[in-house]
């Protein structure tokens, strides 16, 4: 089979609702900033170039490499996109990209659709981008180990975050999911990074003038570089902390009212959330999963205006 | 090529095929949903589900198991959810002591465990109808009249149809490294996992630049067309008295459902 | 089948003195310096077919370019009696219809009708319009049918008439196309000269393909270095072998 799913590629029935409505609301904030930036900054060149490369993002991904017993690497793209087209254009071909494989080729689901394009396209972006900005100015070899290094570590949180997903949804025991997540992709990043790198060698070799420091620095403000590195230290901390003790987090899951030891109670976000009237029903989950959905929308805006101030500062 | 093959569109005169594509995108992520919020263990209703499915299958002239045959996908992930059959929470079914670790699959486990794999299954069966009798760019257009944002359809709409024309190219580009990775008797074969995984970076790069250019030649024939920056299209699609009645009609069958799930 | 030119009609200019389409001195170089047209002049009468043949890296498909504004060199360009200016830009691409070579490049929406539809939606037409030009552009090219197919389930044959199409659409009065039946084998090829033949548009073809110039172009013009060389009857410039071979081409 050509199109294998990744490892990454949530399908529906894994997650549970909220977690998936809350990603959804995370992402279609993302996406829609990143629609009014690239307005802005790309011109009526834009569509044409963001679809083509969604294309070829997607083209990317089949271009595998044989690396042992029959199993081949694969390549997400995320990280290079952000890198090559700036951050908000990376988000877009990355939300295409996803969409069509989950539309198209049932590879991810609809319903967790949002947790996908999040996962792969919006924490790959901030990451790689973010880590790569820092180094804009620098000489090639740092620039490029840098760029290997976001590449790989964007691969990481990816895993990090859907292994995190699928435990709070009660699809998976911490302590077993996130072990095999991120132990599966330090091979798989390795491969993201290596090809990241050689794909930017390649371009910088061949159309310097496509990924000079003015165009990259152009591309995304400087709060860019603040995100990339808090959001990097943060799958930094969290990876060996889950790993080493997963029970501290999930006490922490559980005081947050996202874990209980009954079934229908593990939907529960708000803490000690009772509608006497709803009961445990489907309403009040829904209505549990818009009320969390809002309270991260207000969190997401508060970002949402901050990095534009850091933009329009630079 | 032989990547058409990825196309799952079938063609057939059927009044699923005729239905309005917004109609059977709100369908499908209401089915999705519903089997979202059905609790664990709900077999009753999930079977209630499966039996709307196959009747959907008909309906679309597609054969009974036609969904069933391509609903296989998403089971490589059904490894994610195995250690759900070892949940703290229920009651041991029995201890399986492996050395190094002691395994305890409980009974909530396993019914946590097969209603994911059942969800699972389900919603992706439904997904797999939508784009079975659903034209790719008739979904786009549904998409559009559903007020997704302009600039993302019309992305989709080009990545839809450069898809192929780029997944070409990266064929030609692996055949042309597979025509050129001979073997000598007593030499090692195929050089470093790193060095291979270079040169597929590089073919990446090579895809980039040759995507990149081809971009600007596409914005130049739309240029030579009118393009003035804002995408246009037209979107034959209006919603007929049975595509309203469809949709209501299919309201109190995801409501029934819901109940045999909650009330069993 | 003739294709009827309603609203575009009332631009074009006087009978033909020359001039549907008149370059005079045209000189451009692309941004890495590289100059591409050097003093380029040439005349279109309405309803001239004229071939454009030269060796690769000639200026062919930068001169083409130019003709509705795509690329803006230095000199003087005018499209019936309208300058190539900003506020005539949209005007100028209605009248004169550019085919590219790679109808990969051309076809850029998802189905036929979607990009026949392309050109008449941004010229602002009203809807029953664009249907009936869509009809009439399908027509003129023998794809009545294709309008609801998928551009990339289309031969090679098939995309470059539709290809055709999507200019159609647009009713120009010049009709532009670079290399037209490069990479067509022979029933596609005979097809789209016996295409070509019908339009009644005038016609600025760029091609290799000489056997097709002497057979449909009564005129050519040699371009090589970014000069126009030659420019004449078809009949006297392909018998001309020392002119022929010092540009790169071989008699038919």
């Amino acid at each position: 089979m050509l199109l294998s799913p990744t490892p990454l590629h949530i399908p529906d029935g894994f997650l549970n609702l909220v977690i998936s409505l809350i990603f959804w609301v995370a992402t279609i904030s993302m996406v829609g900033l990143a629609i009014s930036k690239t307005n802005k900054t790309l011109g009526e060149k834009q569509i044409p170039l963001m679809g083509v490369m969604a294309a070829f993002i997607f083209a990317a991904q089949m271009l595998n490499f044989p690396v042992a017993g029959g199993t081949s690497g694969h390549f997400l793209g995320g990280a290079l996109a952000a890198m090559v087209l700036g951050p908000w254009a990376g988000i877009l071909v990355m939300t295409a990209v996803i969409a069509v494989q989950g539309l198209l080729f049932q590879d991810g689901g609809l319903l967790v659709m949002g947790a996908n394009i999040f996962n792969m396209g919006i924490l790959t972006a901030v990451i790689g981008f973010g880590l790569y900005r820092m180094v804009g100015g620098a000489k090639k070899g740092l620039r490029l180990t840098i760029a290997g290094a976001a590449a790989w570590l964007a691969t990481m949180a990816a895993a990090l975050l859907t292994a995190l997903q699928l435990w709070l949804s009660g699809t998976s025991r911490l302590e077993i999911v996130l072990p095999a997540m991120l132990g599966v992709h330090i091979l798989i990043g390795i491969g993201e990074a290596v090809i990241t790198v050689a794909a930017l060698a390649f371009i910088e070799r061949t159309r310097p003038d496509l990924l000079n420091a003015e165009k990259t620095a152009a591309s995304g403000g400087r709060g860019w570089i603040m995100a990339g590195i808090l959001v990097s230290l943060l799958a930094v901390l969290i990876s060996p902390l889950a790993s080493g003790s997963p029970d501290g987090l999930e006490r922490v899951a559980a005081d947050l009212g996202f874990l209980g030891d009954g079934q229908a109670s593990s939907y529960q976000i708000l803490p000690d959330y009772t509608i006497p009237l709803l009961g445990e029903t489907a309403l009040s989950t829904i209505f549990a999963g818009i009320v969390g959905a809002l309270i991260l929308m207000g969190l997401l805006v508060l970002l949402g205006r901050s990095l534009r101030k850091a933009g329009s500062g630079k | 090529m032989h990547i058409h093959a990825f196309d799952q569109f079938r063609a057939h005169a059927s009044a699923l095929h005729r239905l309005d594509p917004r109609v059977k995108v709100l369908l499908t992520v209401g089915y999705i949903l519903s089997n979202a919020l059905l609790p664990d263990g709900s077999w009753l209703a999930f079977a209630a589900a499966w039996l709307l499915l196959l009747w959907s299958n008909e309906r679309a002239h597609l054969g009974l198991g036609y969904t069933f045959k391509r609903s296989f996908v998403a089971f490589p992930f059904a490894i994610a959810a195995i250690s759900a059959i070892f949940s703290p929470s229920g009651n041991s079914l029995a201890e399986w002591n492996l050395g190094f670790v002691t395994l305890v699959p409980t009974d909530f486990g396993v019914v946590r465990f097969f209603s994911i794999l059942v969800r699972s299954w389900l919603s992706v069966q439904m997904a797999i109808l939508l784009v079975t009798t659903t034209q790719f760019p008739d979904l786009i257009h549904a998409f559009e009249h559903l007020k997704a944002p302009r600039t993302l359809t019309t992305i989709i709409a080009f990545l839809y149809r450069y898809l192929f024309v780029l997944t070409d190219e990266a064929y030609r580009l692996m055949r042309a490294r597979e025509a050129r990775s001979a073997g000598l008797p007593g030499f090692k074969r195929g050089g470093s996992l790193f060095w291979r995984a270079k040169i597929t970076g590089e073919m990446a790069g090579q895809l980039f630049l040759r995507s990149y250019e081809r971009s600007d030649r596409i914005y130049n024939a739309m240029l030579a067309r009118g393009y003035t920056g804002h995408i246009r299209t037209l979107n034959p699609h209006t919603m007929q008295h049975s595509d309203w009645l469809t949709l209501f009609f299919s309201i109190p069958v995801l409501l029934l459902i819901q109940l045999i799930g909650w009330y069993r | 089948m003739p294709v009827k030119h309603p609203s575009t009609q009332q631009f074009i200019l006087p009978d033909c003195e020359g001039d549907i389409l008149k370059i005079e001195k045209l000189n451009f170089a692309y941004p890495d310096g590289h100059i591409a047209l050097r003093d380029v002049s040439l005349n279109l009468c309405s309803g001239d077919k004229v071939a454009l043949v030269g060796p690769n890296g000639a200026g062919k498909s930068t001169l083409m370019l130019h003709l509705n504004g795509i690329l803006r060199g230095e000199g003087d360009l005018t499209i019936g009696n309208l300058p190539i200016s900003d506020e005539q830009l949209p005007l100028i691409r209605a009248l004169v219809g550019v085919v590219f070579q790679n109808p990969d490049d051309q076809l850029f929406s998802p189905t036929v009708f979607d990009d026949v539809a392309f050109g008449p939606l941004h010229m602002g037409l009203p809807e029953d319009e664009i249907y009936q030009r869509v009809a009439q552009a399908l027509d003129a090219v023998q794809m009545a049918d294709f309008g609801e197919r998928l551009s990339h389930h289309l031969s090679m044959g098939q995309k470059k008439r539709i290809a055709i199409a999507t200019v159609l659409s647009m009713q120009p009065q010049i009709l532009i196309l670079d290399e037209p039946s490069a990479g067509l084998d022979p029933r596609a090829r005979r097809a789209l000269i016996n295409l070509l033949r019908e339009l009644p548009q005038t016609m600025l073809v760029s091609t290799h393909d000489l056997h097709m110039v002497r057979e449909l172009f009564p005129r050519m013009i040699i371009m090589d270095e970014g000069r126009v060389v030659a420019d004449g009857p078809t009949g006297k410039l392909l018998v001309d072998a020392t002119l022929l071979e010092a540009h790169g081409l071989e008699m038919p």
